[in-house]
């Protein structure tokens, strides 16, 4: 089976932290660049990802189909924020500077290429990271991270669960949708779309029958292992940390700090350059 | 919080995974940008009755982090909330069915067709596009169209494919009483 989820083992420094640290400088740094629309801030935080990349080994090529993806999202979200508020900026920032003397409502401004420039960076600060987290954490871990974290384990243990019937299920799935088309089931585009949508769920429903099936066994199977008897377990790809790991963390710390701060500073989340 | 049964733990845990194959290789694009047909609704609906509001906020919240966690293109946290939120909701709403015990029928329908379209609205029309603009500070408008497509989709999946798998499931399942002793 394909790898699904894109995680490429390599040795590097980044693939060396443990799961636990990657997963909080994640969430520390979705928050850093969701809460600040700063474009200082979030011109660091671009060029620092960007910068990661070549640390954690990763190559443009291992992940130039995302980034194709991405693309195409942002493009599209931009051209729609334009045609949906071409005066978005100008209520933003208050002011109102049409350039090249047109004016009208598409008219630009220069209040709302700024805003845009910062949709576009908040892109960049985002999704960087969010492929080199991708990249360089084994999902098996994961699990283990949660629990580490502060999750409960019998959360952290559904997680576990999923990752672990995700290739099954997918098999199954793909088994019943060819033996429902051997049937003659319509599931290309010259059915209309509610039938389309009702030989869906002629697939579905054995599939989910057997899944019900499936989560009985594997829920007695877990209670006659005595599941969640215990106020704690242990996890066989948990992982100590290092130095560097608590370096990540600190760093990841304070950018959320430093965005918390300029957003205080600067009186709102943007910064506005045209007072 | 309380202490989730096994059960509920399994189902959360194979949910998610039916969830994200589901919404991640059976996806069909729709006009708008990051709406897709998501049959995967669907399932979550009939998860969250059958396990409860639990099972599906986090069925939906594990789910969705993978579907755009595996395709790299960032973690889109209003949405995957909202999917939480869908599934929390629509399992206060079915709290009173029983499709586990092979009851489901037009009064079920009715509940489990009035809560979802009120779960949808408020998952998609409320949540999403308030966190989005809280998050992104994006226009207003564009925010709220693609909630409401979103939403419109959804409820059509829903009611489609989130109903017929509630049928088939309780007609599944050996009704109370159904034995009967030999004259």
């Amino acid at each position: 089976m394909y790898n699904i989820f894109n995680y490429i083992e390599k040795r590097s420094p980044i693939h060396d932290l443990t799961g636990a640290t990657k997963l909080l400088c994640l969430l520390l740094w979705s928050l850093a660049a969701m809460t600040t629309y700063d474009t200082r801030l979030l011109a660091v935080l671009s060029v620092f990802a960007l910068v990661l990349f070549p640390i954690g080994k990763i190559k443009a090529k291992d992940v130039s189909f995302m980034i194709g993806f991405t693309v195409v999202f942002l493009v599209l979200n931009t051209v729609l924020v334009y045609l949906f508020s071409p005066h978005h900026g100008t209520e933003v920032y208050g002011t109102c500077t049409y350039l090249w003397g047109l004016s009208g409502h598409f008219a630009p401004t220069a209040e709302q290429l700024f805003y845009q420039l910062n949709y576009i960076l908040k892109y960049f600060a985002t999704i960087p990271f969010v492929l080199l987290f991708v990249c360089t954490t084994n999902p098996s871990e994961f699990a283990a991270s949660l629990n580490r974290i502060g999750v409960s384990y019998s959360v952290s243990y559904s997680v576990a669960l999923a990752l672990r019937y995700i290739p099954d299920i997918q098999k199954q799935y793909h088994e019943i949708s060819q033996a429902s088309q051997a049937r003659g089931v319509e599931l290309s585009k010259k059915a209309s779309l509610i039938n389309r949508l009702r030989s869906a769920s002629s697939i579905l429903i054995p599939l989910i029958l057997s899944s019900m099936d499936r989560i009985d066994v594997i829920s007695n199977a877990m209670q006659l292992r005595c599941f969640g008897k215990n106020k704690k377990r242990t996890w066989y790809m948990a992982r100590d940390f290092k130095p560097l790991d608590y370096i990540s963390i600190i760093v990841c710390l304070l950018l959320f700090v430093t965005s918390l701060v300029l957003t205080h500073l600067n009186g709102s989340r943007f910064y506005n350059p045209f007072i | 919080m309380k202490k989730l049964s096994v059960k509920t733990i399994v189902a959360i845990g194979v949910g998610a995974a039916l969830f994200f194959v589901l919404g991640r290789f059976v996806a069909i694009p729709s006009p708008v940008p990051n709406t897709n047909i998501c049959i995967q609704y669907g399932l979550l609906s009939f998860i969250a009755a059958v396990f409860g509001p639990i099972a599906g906020a986090l069925a939906g919240l594990i789910g969705h982090f993978f579907i755009d966690f595996s395709y790299g293109w960032g973690v889109w946290w209003s949405w995957v909330i909202a999917s939480a939120v869908f599934g929390l909701l629509m399992g206060i709403f079915c709290r009173k069915l029983k499709i586990d015990e092979g009851e489901f029928g037009k009064s079920g329908i009715i509940t489990f067709n009035v809560g979802q379209i009120i779960s949808h609205l408020v998952a998609w029309v409320v949540v999403a596009p308030v966190l989005d603009i809280l998050m992104f500070q994006e226009p207003v408008n564009k925010v709220f169209l693609q909630g409401l497509t979103g939403a419109a989709i959804n409820i059509v999946t829903t009611a489609v494919v989130g109903t017929l798998l509630c049928i088939a499931y309780s007609k599944a399942i050996p009704k109370k009483g159904s034995l009967k002793e030999e004259d």
